[in-house]
């Protein structure tokens, strides 16, 4: 069964409609990629999934339960965790305080909280190396591991990640990446929304394709790195 | 060089005060981005519950140490007065959450209208006189400046208060997600934070604070009508300005330098001139310096 299931999911702002009927599944261990343009609705899926916009239509299951009426901030604690486009990170915060209220939902778990703290700063040392500087302060790569690493944190069973290529150069695009898959090969379940479909279909074992609102294409990884349509509009091939 | 003293302490008495009250304008900013214009009612508010306790209940018999029994009531003051802060946060502002910026304000000035008219009806339009002798008439002398009792209570509780609530926001988890909830709702809920709660944990702080300093300004001039706080409002508003809005240590800062501008201003150049000063400060600040003293800084990197 599947793990995170959106069944038709229908969302409005307004009177625009963001996504119109979207269906897709995230079985448990996989990385699973929504591609698509600007504007698509790939970020409205995941907000959607964390409780951040309201729900029209449709259902969303997480583990077997109904998450539609869930409150965002209990979303969390039922497991999944959201690094959200352009990374938010607490700016005027330090380091070390935007990884603490990543792992907020956990309470007082001292002892669990600083497992993982350990955990992420093995996986980023660049982090622990600046855990008292301001947040506003790092790069652009270093808030992207910053994000990455407070919702990992809360100590989830999913990822939602937004976007992590954005802003950044290549070679540090394919840094982030290669964490990605450490973390999923260590049991993480990830959905990863990208507009840099190249490094997300590597990464990924399966895709959706977004396109207004509406899931046009999906297959396996290797299927859509084959896929002509895949190749003309997001590998950049003629 | 007498004056000079006596005239800052003056300052930093009613800067302290003014202080407690910016920190209530300050965190609501910072949280709701928007001006809590009924504060300075829930000032007076505290200022006439605790006539009340004082002078119709009397409650200062039942406890023998003057004291102890200020610190009763002020604790008692704080609580009535948060509660009022969170009906109003609840009934005025919470509704109006999704209404852009325009709406909650002038709900503000409802609420502010209706607390002060309420006010005047459950009290009465005319002045209050607190009774000499609440707090001991103890003075020293301390290089040929007098201290009295009641300026050192104002000044020990301000600075409790201030340095409790500094520790709070910095360095307790509920702090972090105070400040985590002023800079980004959305990210706040995805850490796990109930927003709601933590906006009407901002209503239970700032009303008590502003409530205690309204209690205070009562025994300080003894003499407490309904519309005080406006005046003190304004006042309070303009050292969180001056501190720079949002910013909490910014309106303690702002507070004691607005008390002492003021302070220095009526000792050297008229009492008359006191509100011109702090008026004058807060239109300096506005065109000089608008995000305020300590205002925020760091730019966000996209």
């Amino acid at each position: 069964m599947a793990f995170l299931r959106l069944e038709n999911l229908e969302i409005f702002y307004g009177s625009v409609q963001a996504l119109k009927g979207i269906s897709l599944t995230v079985n448990e261990g996989e990385v699973v990629a929504l591609l698509g343009a600007n504007g698509a609705g790939k970020t409205t899926t995941l907000r959607a999934i964390s409780g951040l916009v309201g729900i029209e239509r449709g259902e969303i299951h997480f583990d077997g339960e109904l998450l539609n009426s869930v409150p965002a901030h209990e979303i969390v604690g039922r497991g999944i965790a959201h690094a959200p486009e352009g990374r938010k990170i607490f700016s005027t915060l330090t380091v070390e305080e935007n990884l603490n209220l990543g792992g907020y939902s956990r309470g007082k778990d001292k002892e669990g909280l600083a497992r993982t703290k350990k955990y992420v700063f093995e996986l980023f040392p660049r982090l622990s190396e600046r855990k008292h500087q301001l947040a506003g302060t790092l790069s652009g790569g270093e808030q992207q591991m910053l994000a990455i690493s407070r919702a990992l944190m809360a100590k989830p069973r999913m990822l939602l990640l937004d976007e992590p290529s954005l802003g950044l150069a290549p070679l540090l695009v394919q840094n982030i990446f290669a964490t990605i898959k450490e973390i999923n090969e260590e049991g993480m379940t990830i959905l990863l929304v990208e507009q840099n479909a190249k490094v997300a279909l590597k990464t990924a074992h399966r895709g959706y394709v977004l396109e207004t609102g509406k899931i046009v294409l999906e297959g396996t990884a290797q299927d859509l790195i084959a896929d002509e349509r895949v190749r003309k509009a997001y590998l950049g091939e003629k | 060089m007498e004056m000079f003293f006596g005239q800052i302490i003056n300052g930093i008495t009613i800067g302290s005060i003014y202080a407690l009250v910016a920190l209530g304008y300050t965190m609501v900013y910072g949280v709701l981005r928007m001006i809590n214009f009924a504060h300075g009612e829930l000032f007076t508010l505290g200022a006439y519950m605790a006539f009340t306790m004082i002078v119709s209940m009397n409650l200062a018999a039942y406890i023998p140490n003057a004291v102890v029994a200020l610190i009763v009531m002020a604790v008692m003051v704080a609580g009535l007065v948060a509660i009022v802060g969170v009906l109003l946060e609840r009934i005025a502002y919470k509704p109006l959450r999704q209404s852009g910026r325009l709406a909650p304000v002038i709900s503000a000035l409802g609420a502010s209208i209706f607390l002060q008219n309420a006010i005047m009806l459950i009290w009465g339009a005319n002045y209050k006189v607190f009774p000499e002798g609440v707090v001991p008439s103890i003075t020293w002398e301390i290089g040929g400046v007098s201290i009295t009792l009641m300026r050192v209570l104002i000044l020990s509780t301000s600075l409790t208060l201030m340095i409790a609530l500094y520790v709070l926001i910095q360095r307790t988890q509920v702090g972090t997600a105070i400040r985590a909830c002023a800079l980004d709702h959305d990210t706040a809920r995805l850490m796990g934070i109930d927003v709601d709660k933590i906006i009407r944990l901002v209503f239970i702080i700032g009303p008590a604070l502003g409530g205690i300093a309204g209690m205070m300004v009562g025994l300080y001039y003894r003499q407490i009508g309904f519309t005080m706080g406006w005046h003190y409002g304004i006042k309070a508003f303009t050292a969180a300005i001056l501190g720079g809005i949002g910013n909490i240590p910014g309106a303690m800062v702002g507070g004691l330098i607005l008390g002492v501008a003021e302070s220095l201003g009526a000792g050297y150049i008229s009492n008359a001139w006191k509100d011109a000063i702090a008026f004058l400060i807060l239109i300096l600040i506005l065109i000089l310096r608008p995000t305020g003293l300590l205002g925020e800084r760091v730019a966000e990197k996209v």
